[in-house]
């Protein structure tokens, strides 16, 4: 697959408007919500794990797993640990917040 | 049979998730909400992935469900054991994985293309940016990795050397982690940084050279070492923000690599978000964002302690509390450290059933992460409204009886608004204006910043010397039976 001026344009596109959305996504949020927020997003980040994934699928392809392969398969733990640790961290930080709320309710 | 395009619709609905999950992230009602849809696009992409492979032809299936199954439970052992003060390391932790998980994801693609026949391309668009990409993602990445692990050991505040000799308490030796930075150090830094680029322009100019590989990757991670090593603790807030953006940036130019818009659409997303934070942080301090990381400060020339305070007891606080009308407590990072939300809980509990108005003064950055107190107090079932931002409590300071600090100082640093020294211009909490004040800390030290507090040694302030939870507890104990 050989990669063309076009997708390239085509992915900088992307790249600029997603940069723009994240600025304009989080621009007011509370305190209570910025640990949340940052972990959240950090948790998103681990989406690298789909190109671990991928690069762990084509490395290993020679049936000999060489120094690539391994790297892939490394990163694909680190990435699974980020992805899962993550949102799990925010949830039980969201749920004390959640907890809180519920009771100042009175239900 | 299925056809190509779906498996780029199911990526399209995953980024569509994140995108919802981060908006609904910034608005306590929704926030589990949000929390779960980006759990939701994050386990959607894994299967389209898997989806798409599979059609393909997997290969490694055993590898890669064993790689999935060893991250998913080290991450959720990680995730249960982990107590609330940890919290901010954990997030530097995952952070530092994620960056490092963009970085081998380039270095695997380059050593494979290595490996394979017409794996590198001709001179031309495919190879300039596919190997730009590789290196940005690397010296992003790497920077990253070993940054977060120093945010993290700072934020530690050091660590214990294995296999030493306990002592009474069951704790072995303690290192404090170093904080070291020469104002020549931001010169190698940034020679480090045209550095790593140099070697990205030499990868391309030699693909088969892995030397520059490698050199990229070695220059990366010291740029991340020496990047955290100059800062301070209480600058740490800032730091895991920047990192937390670094992260999500690499894991777009990743996306760049391997040529997938899911990647680029959320990484970069992360990466303004991480943006926004740290000014947010920087705008609290009043300080600039080059400050933060070129001047190093609370390192060396530290103030030493020549004045005295003759420390108080909890009667004679309880005593002090009792008739007052208004209270403001201020918490700090001594309080996360002790575990004391619960016991200052109970503290405001008995106030109130004393007909005392209590209020809590959080400074935008007190702790070690952006709303940690809020964290913190949430979890001992603090009312939400009464927790105030600071502009609005220090318009209530001048009438307020008491303020309990527990395990803050630079936040409530006098010395802050003389405008000089390393906390010049910082905003503070006006502490010294309430009518009484009540410290409770552990020693007359100054605290990061290094910059004695002249509000331990006023007249009107009572000291507790001690452990927070500790001292909380007695006072509570003290109050009881009064």
């Amino acid at each position: 697959m050989s990669l063309t001026l076009a997708a390239l344009v085509a992915s900088i596109t992307v790249f600029v408007l997603a940069i723009f959305l994240g600025f304009e996504l989080i621009s007011k949020v509370p305190p209570t919500l910025h640990t949340p927020l940052m972990s959240g997003a950090n948790a998103i980040s681990g989406i690298t794990i789909v190109g671990a994934l991928i690069l762990s699928n084509s490395q290993f392809n020679d049936g000999n797993p060489g120094t690539a392969a391994w790297l892939a398969f490394a990163a694909l733990v680190m990435a699974t640990i980020n992805v899962v640790g993550g949102f799990m961290v925010t949830n039980k930080m969201l749920e004390m917040i959640a907890g809180k709320r519920r009771k100042k309710r009175g239900d | 049979m299925v056809a190509p395009v779906l498996f780029d619709i199911g990526y399209l609905v995953a980024a569509a998730l994140f995108i919802f999950g981060i908006k609904k992230l910034s608005s306590p009602r929704t926030a589990p909400a949000g929390n779960r849809m980006g759990a939701q696009g994050m386990f959607l992409a894994v299967l389209v992935t898997m989806a798409k492979m599979y059609t393909e032809g997997i290969i490694g299936l055993e590898l890669i469900i064993g790689g999935l199954a060893l991250g998913s439970f080290i991450g959720w052992w990680m995730a249960t054991r982990v107590e609330m003060t940890g919290m901010p390391e954990l997030v530097a932790l995952f952070n530092g994985f994620g960056g490092g998980a963009s970085a081998l994801v380039g270095l695997s693609e380059v050593l494979g293309r290595l490996q394979r026949e017409n794996g590198i391309p001709d001179p031309g668009v495919e190879l300039y940016a596919t190997w730009v990409a590789i290196g940005l993602s690397g010296l992003v990445g790497w920077l990253t990795l070993t940054g977060s692990l120093m945010a993290m050991g700072k934020l530690m505040g050091g660590f214990s050397i294995p296999f030493t000799k306990k002592d009474e308490r069951g704790r072995r030796k303690w290192v404090n982690f170093p904080t070291w930075g020469p104002s020549w150090l931001n010169f190698v830094k940034v020679g480090l940084l045209f550095g790593g680029v140099a070697l990205i322009g030499l990868m391309i100019q030699e693909p088969t050279n892995t030397d520059y590989i490698y050199g990229l990757v070695g220059v990366s991670c010291l740029l991340g070492i020496l990047f955290v090593l100059p800062i301070g603790g209480a600058d740490m807030p800032v730091v895991v923000s920047l990192l937390n953006s670094l992260s999500g940036i690499a894991a777009a130019f990743t996306g760049f690599v391997i040529g997938n818009n899911v990647l680029i659409i959320a990484g970069s997303m992360v990466g303004a978000a991480g943006l926004v934070l740290t000014f947010v942080m920087c705008k609290a301090m009043n300080r600039t964002l080059t400050a933060v990381l070129f001047k190093s400060y609370g390192g060396g020339g530290r103030e030493t302690v020549t004045r005295t305070k003759v420390g108080s007891d909890p009667e004679e606080v309880a005593m002090a509390c009792d008739g007052i009308a208004t209270c403001v407590i201020i918490p700090g990072y001594g309080m996360a450290v002790s575990q004391a939300q619960h016991a200052v809980k109970e503290f405001a509990d008995l106030m109130e059933a004393d007909g005392v108005e209590v209020k809590y003064g959080i400074h935008p950055v007190a702790g070690r992460m952006p709303g940690h107190m809020n964290v913190l107090l949430a979890e001992a079932n603090v009312p939400y409204e009464q927790l105030i931002e600071m502009d609005d409590i220090n318009s209530e300071m001048p009438d307020c009886d008491l303020v309990l600090i527990i395990g803050a100082n630079d936040t409530v640093n006098p010395a802050a608004r003389s405008g000089e020294g390393p906390l010049g211009g910082m905003p503070i909490i006006d502490a010294d204006k309430a009518r009484q004040v009540v410290i409770i800390k552990r020693s007359l030290s100054p605290g990061y910043a290094g910059v004695d507090n002249d509000l331990f040694f006023e007249d009107k302030t009572m000291m507790l010397f001690g452990d927070g939870k500790k001292m909380m507890n007695e006072l509570n104990a003290a109050i009881k039976e009064l």
